[in-house]
């Protein structure tokens, strides 16, 4: 990774233009050539340095719910409950966090009303109390994470 | 409760084109042609369609995303604190405005084990930088720290990206 992809990492997080020639016009902000742009992200996505290229969606807008929820579970059983966990489609991330509080996920299902059942259905297969999260109010962050 | 403002109603086109663009856009000098082209629309229709769910919030934004833990920030720190509620969403916007937050929510509390109500996800390269970021949050909030804590990340169980639209 060099200046150049630096540049691009904090300086693309947002404001990609929605236009003809995308990558020309934000290469022309950049200082770069337009295929210089398009094979540096290529390889930033190839090599795991981005996660994606493209628009950030969110789901509440589209009228789906999302939620964080907790889970207590014993050492011996942290693998067996992940998997379980896991094999929710709706579970989208899925953390081990030092605390009490060992598994932490996230909960997005296309309805409000699912985020429920989805909860239902783990506490049932694993035996333990789902502590949930869902956000009360969103704070503004900007884009940065700057490099 | 989280809901920002009347929700966006996605037609049968719309779908398909969040389906298309949720994983990323194509690689290419025209990636608006070429979801057009794969998609039966035509590429004016796929630009005002991106704008008007840019407009709407629906996309919070079009870029990179990137994966902390490929840049070196591998120590990942939730901070969880206990502010009075009538402090919340005063001090919830300050800390969001720090440049190292990443995330910044309100969220209940489960009385008595679990008192926090606000959430700062804060990166380090490693956990002696986050504690620093930590100490510049608590400095901020002053006695309106009741009580935080950090619950670092171990492994990642599970990473997809939200799946909209199946």
């Amino acid at each position: 990774m060099d200046a150049t992809d630096r540049l691009i990492v904090n300086e693309l997080q947002g404001g990609f233009p929605v236009a003809d020639r995308p990558f020309a016009e934000a290469a022309t902000l950049l200082g770069i050539d337009e295929d210089d742009l398009i094979e540096r992200v290529k390889r930033l996505c190839d090599h795991g340095t981005l996660s994606r290229f493209g628009p950030l969606y969110n789901a509440e807008r589209l009228g789906g719910a999302v939620t964080l929820a907790a889970l207590k579970v014993p050492a011996a059983d942290f693998q067996r409950i992940a998997a379980a966990v896991n094999a929710h489609p709706e579970v989208a991330h899925n953390y081990a966090r030092e605390d009490d509080l060992n598994m932490w996920f996230v909960i997005a299902t296309e309805t409000p009303e699912r985020i429920a059942e989805v909860i239902a259905d783990i506490e049932a297969e694993t035996g333990l109390r789902i502590y949930d999260m869902p956000k009360i109010e969103e704070f503004y962050v900007g884009l940065r994470f700057q490099l | 409760m989280s809901t920002n403002a009347a929700t966006y109603v996605p037609d049968d086109a719309d779908r398909r084109l969040i389906k298309a663009t949720q994983v990323g856009l194509p690689l290419c000098r025209q990636p608006y042609h070429a979801l057009a082209e794969a998609l039966g629309l035509e590429p004016p229709d796929v630009q005002a369609r991106l704008r008007r769910m840019l407009a709407n919030g629906v996309i919070r934004r079009i870029g990179a995303v990137p994966n902390h833990y490929a840049l070196g920030f591998r120590a990942n720190g939730m901070s969880v604190w206990d502010v009075p509620d009538d402090a919340v969403a005063d001090v919830g916007s300050r800390i969001g405005a720090l440049d190292f937050v990443s995330h910044g929510y309100c969220r209940p509390r489960h009385p008595p084990e679990w008192p926090y109500n606000l959430y700062a996800m804060v990166h380090g390269r490693d956990r002696g930088e986050v504690e620093k970021k930590i100490e510049t949050i608590a400095r901020l909030l002053g006695p309106r720290d009741r009580g935080h804590k950090v619950l670092y990340s171990t492994h990642i169980l599970k990473k997809t990206g939200l799946r909209l639209v199946d």
